[in-house]
């Protein structure tokens, strides 16, 4: 069903790596810049210092959750309660870690705890996509560095340029760039779609998303991830017999 | 100060979200079955993220033609499952999106 390269072309060294994850997070890039211009111009606004944004942007580092964050401290909600949300937000950085983390049994502290730091949906969404594919190269995660790198320097220009001249680029923000990260995600995700239990996770995943839009502080997306990924194994265990023949 | 703590406090919840589990689910040896089910976790997660995104561009469901997110959405579903080219799905989702908002507008 999918069309695999049969291992013909050289096997990147670290460099190629590093400038492949860079590339390919490329239009994600895109799709984040209004949002960080957004979220600078409207933390300062909020009350925030600009070094207070600046620093939630480098330190922090999780878009949602500054989103979720300054939107609360306008309300007036103590920071104990923003913290604790933002833990909420942030659980499915754990499903993501989980998934990824299998794959890097090998890499010492002074790789995990940056590549920890900088995990998100969109370096993720890039991440796993090399991490599955049949090459053996040792270098993988050079190519999700460079993907995080991309990602990081990106959100903190976009973050200053939004402190600095956020209202002036309103229409810069509206022009519908932020879809680039919806058609990667499909482009990333149908290709593992390869066998029923896997699209029935997906069915079943996206259906719970939409039900549970309404749900608050992004648990709506955890619910229909582990939906999700309850429908893809209990198809698995039916169908199992047959599977096993293919 | 307020904020300094508000930072630091942020930072702190996101790195332990983040870190621990990345640095210890390969240093033990776990049941297979959590293995199949971390297989699905990219499937699971990036779907959750984007139907909605799709379906419910301002809140509220939206099946209409009008939708530019759902048609571009479809379009993009159409060519990522034909050509598997994360390429072609980026530049004809996007293409049909600004196409599409462009004719909605005339």
């Amino acid at each position: 069903m999918r069309k695999e390269h049969k291992g013909k072309e050289a096997i990147p060294k670290r460099k190629g790596e590093f400038v492949n994850g860079a590339k390919d997070t490329l239009p994600l890039v895109m799709g984040a810049i209004p949002f960080g211009i957004v979220f600078g111009a409207v933390a300062v606004t909020t009350g925030l210092s600009s070094w207070g944004t600046v620093g939630l942007s480098s330190l922090v580092y999780a878009g949602s959750a500054q989103f979720i964050a300054i939107g609360l401290v306008a309300q007036g909600v103590t920071t104990g309660l923003v913290i604790l949300t933002t833990l909420v937000i942030n659980l499915r950085h754990a499903l993501y870690a989980a998934s990824l983390g299998a794959y890097m049994k090998h890499l010492p502290q002074r790789w995990l705890v940056p590549l920890g730091f900088w995990l998100t949906d969109e370096t993720y969404a890039v991440a796993i996509r090399r991490y599955v594919s049949k090459d053996n190269s040792p270098h993988k995660h050079w190519y999700y560095l460079g993907s995080a790198i991309a990602m990081y320097v990106n959100w903190q220009l976009c973050t200053v340029v939004g402190i600095v001249a956020g209202y002036q680029l309103q229409n810069f923000a509206e022009l519908g760039l932020d879809y680039a990260m919806v058609v990667t995600f499909i482009g990333i995700t149908v290709p593992f779609i390869t066998n029923w239990p896997m699209l029935i996770c997906a069915l079943a995943a996206g259906t719970t998303a939409v039900l549970c839009s309404a749900v608050p502080n992004r648990m709506g997306l955890m619910i229909a991830a582990v939906i999700g990924i309850a429908a893809g194994m209990i198809v698995e265990c039916w169908i199992r017999p047959k599977a096993r023949n293919k | 100060m307020n904020e300094l703590f508000l930072i630091l406090g942020m930072m702190a919840v996101t790195f332990i979200g983040r870190y621990p589990v990345l640095a210890l689910i390969g240093r033990f040896n776990m049941p297979d079955s959590i293995y199949r089910a971390l297989s699905y976790v990219p499937v699971a997660v990036l779907t959750a993220i984007s139907v909605p995104e799709m379906l419910l561009p301002s809140g509220d469901i939206s099946l209409n033609p009008t939708n530019v997110h759902l048609i571009s959405g479809v379009v993009a579903i159409f060519v990522a499952w034909f050509t598997r080219s994360l390429f072609l799905t980026i530049i004809l989702g996007m293409s049909t999106f600004f196409a599409w908002r462009f004719l909605l507008l005339t």
